[in-house]
């Protein structure tokens, strides 16, 4: 495979594949899978620190902060003022402007809340942030976060954890177009098809977490998506054939006895 | 020890005491914690970690001690 990177907001990467890093057995399972999947940017959880057991293990202990990149996330924040909140920590406490911004709508479908995700957007952009934005399939939206100041537009595939696959690969293929910024399809991935279905569509990556980490065998899974990815990327790079209505076969008809 | 040299504070949502006086790199180290591994808010706002052995606790801080963990 061709050495094939991207870039965002300046720094370059060689893998597509953005992976998660909750709902794992144990940090020695997810450590495996990371190393499986050949990711070079998780995602990472702001929380409270357990003050009463401080020496409970630490994911920073089992990945290693100076070799993968943390993308702070804003999971679990419903307002912008949450969100915004929580990535003023993650800063202090890592150091980076790179980060990922969710503010969702509601529990059941965690369908993100446009209205304060481009809100919040301006705010961190003014504040020096870099924001890779999870939002919505709509190609207005993405260009009002661009616009914003949205260094990565990241439509949901399908609904978060669910696992249903590309549900809306008219609108992905449509953000992509429009974007001037890197489109990556954050969430919704079940199996390695659905990566590579994203990647096809001209997505510069994926972002997945319970896909890897809730399949019976994550590190066997992140292989997969691994390859999953890279194949999608290359079919989309070799530009697929047209589709026909009707048969049109493979072997000459002159010549036939 | 007199009593005017405890403070209580609100700690990660929860009532703790401690002897003062008490920066928040001592109340950090006193915690177990690395402080090169934390993020801490007093009162709402962010306390840079540079500052952290200039920054006196005070009675009645709500203090919040984040890191980073798992999620996706």
């Amino acid at each position: 495979m061709m050495m094939d990177s991207w870039s965002v907001a300046g720094r370059t990467f060689n893998s597509r594949l953005i992976v998660g890093t909750g709902k794992y057995k144990d940090f020695e399972q997810n450590a495996a899978a990371l190393e499986a999947s050949g990711a070079q940017i998780v995602t990472v959880a702001v929380r409270r620190v357990n003050v009463s057991d401080p020496n409970a293990p630490m994911l920073t202990d089992y990945i290693d902060p100076k070799k993968i990149t943390y993308l702070p996330n804003t999971a679990g924040c419903f307002t912008g003022d949450e969100a915004i909140r929580t990535l003023r920590l993650a800063r202090e406490a890592g150091g980076w402007d790179l980060v990922k911004l969710e503010v969702l709508g509601e529990a059941k479908t965690l369908y993100p809340d446009m209205r304060e995700t481009l809100k919040a957007t301006e705010v961190l952009a003014k504040e020096g942030f870099l924001p890779m934005v999870y939002c919505a399939d709509d190609p207005i939206a993405a260009k009002q976060l661009e616009d914003a100041g949205a260094v990565a537009i990241m439509p949901l595939g399908a609904p978060i954890g669910s696992g249903l696959g590309l549900q809306n690969k008219v609108m992905i293929r449509l953000i992509v177009e429009g974007a001037k910024v890197p489109v990556l399809v954050d969430a919704g991935v079940g199996t390695a098809s659905d990566a590579s279905v994203a990647m096809e569509l001209g997505c510069d990556g994926v972002l997945m977490n319970t896909a890897i980490a809730e399949a019976k065998d994550p590190v066997m899974m992140a292989g997969a998506m691994k390859l999953a990815v890279q194949s999608g990327r290359a079919a989309y790079l070799a530009g697929r054939m047209g589709r026909r209505q009707y048969a049109d076969p493979s072997s000459p008809l002159a010549g036939l006895i | 020890m007199t009593a005017s040299n405890l403070i209580s504070i609100q700690l990660n949502g929860e009532n703790r005491s401690f002897d003062g006086p008490l920066s928040l790199l001592m109340l950090v180290e006193k915690l177990g914690l690395n402080p090169a591994k934390v993020a801490i808010e007093r009162n709402r706002e962010i306390v840079p970690r540079s500052i952290l052995a200039d920054v006196q606790c005070a009675d009645g801080d709500n203090l919040e001690i984040v890191h980073f963990v798992g999620g996706g």
